[in-house]
């Protein structure tokens, strides 16, 4: 995020896009609720009936996988009717005349065409938000879970950069961070192409730097492979050797059967973990971790910050804390960590290494933690990035940018839409959720959520078990009739091994980031025989 | 110049629209409330928080009465403690106030009230059980025992001002008054999503943590804070921790970032921990598919051993890693560097994605 959660309930106008903030965001979705009870504006963009529009003025239902047509559409508007900021634009950004170029093979009619919005409402859209100053714009997976999912979050940064909104407190482009160290396994380099605090590994000098200090001779220098490019790599035969920390792949991944083939191929497969999952089922070795509360060490949170994680129960038999587990493995090779605990790790290693962290130490995080960037001892933390419109390249870049639709579309043959994410009550494959008392109690199974109109057409009644089918698999499944869904749209979590959504969906990957297009595929529904 | 009131003789500067009790707390003077919450429109339903005020007719409800240039507030007087204590006492009668099995024993407000109003004998007839509704104990998670519920209703500000929830709200009348959600069902058939945010201001033990029933007493618990292992909110909890074992989770007060919010995961997910389904041991699978337990040493010998064959074989990059992106910071940090430094790949990579 490039601004804070504390910035949420002082602001004067929110948009959410593709975030079902109240159910994947909660505790973040009661200062959105709280601002709107304080006169905030509040636009939400999503095509279903999110609980956010109970609290919107606007809400903008617009076609799934939509989102960059309807944007420059709205910022076609801007631009003709000259609603943007223009000194914003001319002092703090570059791009603007491509940008212009191409919006303006957006008029309203044809961004209206793609995204069911009408034309009218996108204009009322674009005045919307360019009257009130500054908005601030915050995202979720409906953004990025699609082939275009970095086109997504270009747009979203053009529009917020066009209305002048970035740089300033209560204003900015905040994607909320699904799970609780997103942010920090990025951080930490847990990436192909960066070390940690994101210093290229191309980059000989950043090489230089770690090779130093992990005492080795070398680094490599090529980017690694992507997961999913790992995954395929398995049954290619490239990649032979696969450890897997803490992911249940076998459930999360798109398309469960290919996934399981794919597992299933590796040579030599590790998995480390603190339950047994799907994924576990294909490993040669099995690691048992310790888990949250069993040790000591920290968080990065959406909003950038870094926060303690604490020790309350010892972990249960052997089991050891994965930091451990690395260093003892490096040992096996004839490496002699130094670091032996997380405190080690972060104020020897993590902070000296990553520039971005270097003010940040243990000592210092002992109430609300800190936000990166903090350079310094004496740094504060940094609440917004950017700011007075100052960015990390220089200039703010403003970049055209064309719509594509999602990889497969409905046909005669699979009629509908289905889109996926999760729910309030469960979290991702629920290895931690349907094992806490009570939780699955309030939810029991998946459901395929329907819209009336449909249900009526196929004369299904809500709660009765429906076949839901894509090109690569089947699931039964109860239906649950609701108005949040709109006609031609079906949409289901993965918090169940059993009529998991991932079963249906579509292997196919957003180029650059190799996200996942989760939020978009073609599925038929039928009443069972 | 800034504005001043008159604090029990001493001249107090305060904000204007500020009430006597936020401004008295500025002053250092601490007046005791049940029904305040910090942070919303102020009730004044249980008289607990009055105050004398000059020129007044009667004493005022302290947080919701707005100071004024000059005012002259006396929070000690004999007629301020009398008529609190008599509100102690008829809230006491408002039910059955029952300690020793009640799971707020020692955490509880109107204890702490009685404690220090030296109440030792119900002055009031206590209400009849037959006038008490029943206690709600069909959901899973939340407790709701009227015969203990003072109607201060923090509650209701809680799920409406605080969640915005909307799940309940004062219901019926008089003598019938009851916290009810939408029809009055129970929770776990409202529109209730379990946050759990009007147990953690209920001031008395009406609203309590089921899963924490019996477990531990307040003084027998020790607090430590820490992060949510769920969203990337990233909300400060305190694990109520006794014996080694988490007992129950509330949020910490005016932490960043969530100010003494959570939701139902961060509040009630935390005992999968203790599951008895918890990997323990490292396992080996045998030849026949079937796994079986091994040390550490024959488990990481084994993986070494396998890595540097294939290492050997195929290169570095046959070798590939998905770290983990619930776990801490320095698992991932130690996870890219044993696959950067010690394997020799940049094959590492996350879940960014999901
Ligand atoms: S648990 Fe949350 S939603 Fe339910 S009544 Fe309490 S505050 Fe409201
Ligand atoms: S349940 Fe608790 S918080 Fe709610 S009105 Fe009763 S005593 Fe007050
Ligand atoms: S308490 Fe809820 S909102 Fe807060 S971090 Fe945990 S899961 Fe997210
Ligand atoms: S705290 Fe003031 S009336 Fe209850």
């Amino acid at each position: 995020m490039t601004n804070s959660f504390a910035d949420y309930a002082k602001a004067k106008m929110i948009i959410l896009v593709g975030t079902n903030i109240t159910e994947a965001h909660p505790v973040a979705s009661t200062f959105v609720k709280d601002a709107a009870l304080a006169g905030a504006r509040l636009i939400v963009i999503d095509p279903r009936r999110t609980d956010m529009v109970d609290f919107a003025e606007m809400h903008v239902p617009l076609k799934v996988g939509s989102d960059v047509a309807l944007i420059n559409g709205v910022m076609n508007v801007l631009i003709e009717e000259n609603l943007y900021d223009k000194k914003y634009v001319d002092s703090c950004t570059e791009g603007f005349e491509d940008l212009k170029k191409k919006v303006m093979e957006y008029p309203p009619e044809r961004a209206a065409e793609i995204s069911g919005i009408p034309a009218d409402a996108i204009r009322e859209l674009a005045r919307k938000m360019a009257s009130v100053k500054p908005a601030m714009l915050m995202y979720t997976l409906g953004i990025t879970e699609h082939i275009c999912g970095v086109n997504n979050v270009m747009s979203c940064a053009n529009l917020q950069m066009l209305l002048g909104n970035v740089g300033v407190e209560c204003g900015g482009v905040n994607p909320q961070r699904g799970q609780n160290n997103v942010q920090g396994a990025c951080d930490m380099g847990a990436l192909p192409n960066v070390f940690p605090g994101y210093q290229p590994v191309a980059n000989a000098d950043a090489r230089a730097k770690f090779a130093k200090a992990w005492n080795v001779k070398s680094l490599p220098d090529k980017p690694g492979m992507m997961m999913p490019t790992m995954m395929k790599n398995l049954t290619t035969g490239k990649v032979k050797g696969f450890y897997v920390f803490g992911e249940n792949l076998a459930n999360t991944e798109p398309d469960i059967k290919h996934v399981e083939h794919e597992l299933q191929s590796a040579e030599f497969l590790v998995c480390q973990d603190i339950f047994p999952t799907e994924t576990t089922r294909f490993a040669h070795v099995i690691l048992p971790a310790a888990a949250w509360s069993e040790n000591d060490g920290t968080f990065a949170s959406s909003e950038r910050r870094v926060n303690r994680v604490r020790t309350a129960s010892v972990p249960p038999g052997d089991a050891k804390p994965n930091w451990w587990i690395f260093k003892e493995l490096a040992k096996r090779f004839g490496h002699e960590w130094a670091s032996a605990s997380a405190q080690e790790i972060w104020d020897n290693e993590v902070s000296v290494l990553a520039p971005s962290m270097a003010g940040i130490k243990y000592a210092r995080l002992e109430n609300d933690g800190l936000q990166w960037p903090c350079p310094g001892a004496e740094h504060p933390g940094t609440p917004t990035l950017h700011k007075g419109g100052k960015f990390t390249r220089g200039l703010g870049m403003l970049k055209a940018i064309d719509y594509i639709p999602p990889a497969e579309v409905p046909d005669p043959e699979y009629p509908f839409v289905l889109s996926t994410g999760r729910r309030l009550y469960h979290y991702h494959t629920r290895t931690q959720t349907g094992r806490s008392a009570g939780i699955n109690d309030l939810l029991g199974e998946e459901t395929a959520d329907i819209s009336a109109a449909d249900a009526q057409a196929k004369g299904i009644s809500d709660g009765e078990k429906i076949s839901v089918k894509s090109r690569r698999g089947e699931v039964v499944v109860k239906a649950r009739v609701t108005k949040e869904i709109p006609p031609g749209l079906v949409w289901m979590a993965f918090h169940f091994r059993e009529a998991c959504a991932n079963w249906l969906t579509n292997p196919v990957y957003d180029p650059v980031t190799q996200t996942a297009e989760y939020k978009a595929c073609a599925v038929r529904i039928d009443k069972l025989r | 110049m800034s504005d001043t009131f008159i604090l029990n003789g001493k001249e107090t500067p305060y904000t204007p629209g500020q009430m006597i009790l936020e401004a008295a707390k500025n002053g250092g003077i601490e007046i005791p409330t049940l029904c305040y919450l910090k942070g919303s429109t102020p009730t004044g339903a249980c008289r607990i928080c009055l105050v004398e005020v000059k020129g007044a007719r009667s004493l005022m409800a302290a947080c919701s009465t707005p100071v004024t240039p000059g005012m002259e507030v006396f929070t000690e007087t004999a007629l301020v403690h009398q008529a609190r204590k008599l509100n102690v006492e008829l809230l006491l009668s408002s039910g059955t106030h029952n300690c020793l099995v009640c799971e707020a024993n020692g955490n509880c407000r109107l204890q702490d009230l009685a404690y220090f109003y030296k109440i030792t004998d119900l002055r009031f007839e206590e209400k009849a059980a037959s006038d008490i509704y029943p206690k709600e104990d069909q959901n899973p998670l939340i407790v709701r025992d009227f015969s203990r519920c003072i109607l201060c209703g923090r509650c209701v500000q809680a799920c409406n001002e605080v969640m915005v929830n909307r799940a309940i709200s004062q219901g019926y009348r008089g003598k019938e008054s009851k916290i009810v959600t939408g029809g009055d069902l129970p929770y776990h058939e409202s529109e209730c999503v379990f946050c759990g945010q009007c147990v953690e201001v209920c001031p008395v033990g009406a609203l309590t943590e089921k899963k924490a029933k019996g477990l531990g007493r307040p003084w027998e618990i020790k607090k430590i804070r820490t992060t949510c292992p769920y969203c990337g909110v990233g909300c400060q909890q305190w694990l109520h921790v006794k014996d080694g074992k988490i007992v129950k989770v509330t949020a910490v007060e005016d932490a960043q970032p969530n100010q003494g919010r959570l939701c139902v995961k961060g509040r009630f997910a935390y005992d999968f921990i203790y599951s008895e389904e918890r990997l323990k041991t490292p396992l080996i699978r045998e030849a026949n598919g079937e796994f079986r337990e091994a040390s550490w040493d024959e488990a990481l010998d084994l993986v070494a051993e396998k890595f540097k064959e294939i290492i050997k074989k195929d290169g570095p990059d046959a070798i590939a890693g998905v770290s983990c992106a619930r776990s801490i910071n320095e698992d991932s940090y130690q996870m890219q560097k044993f696959f950067r430094a010690v394997i020799g790949t940049n094959n590492i990579d996350h879940c960014a994605r999901t």
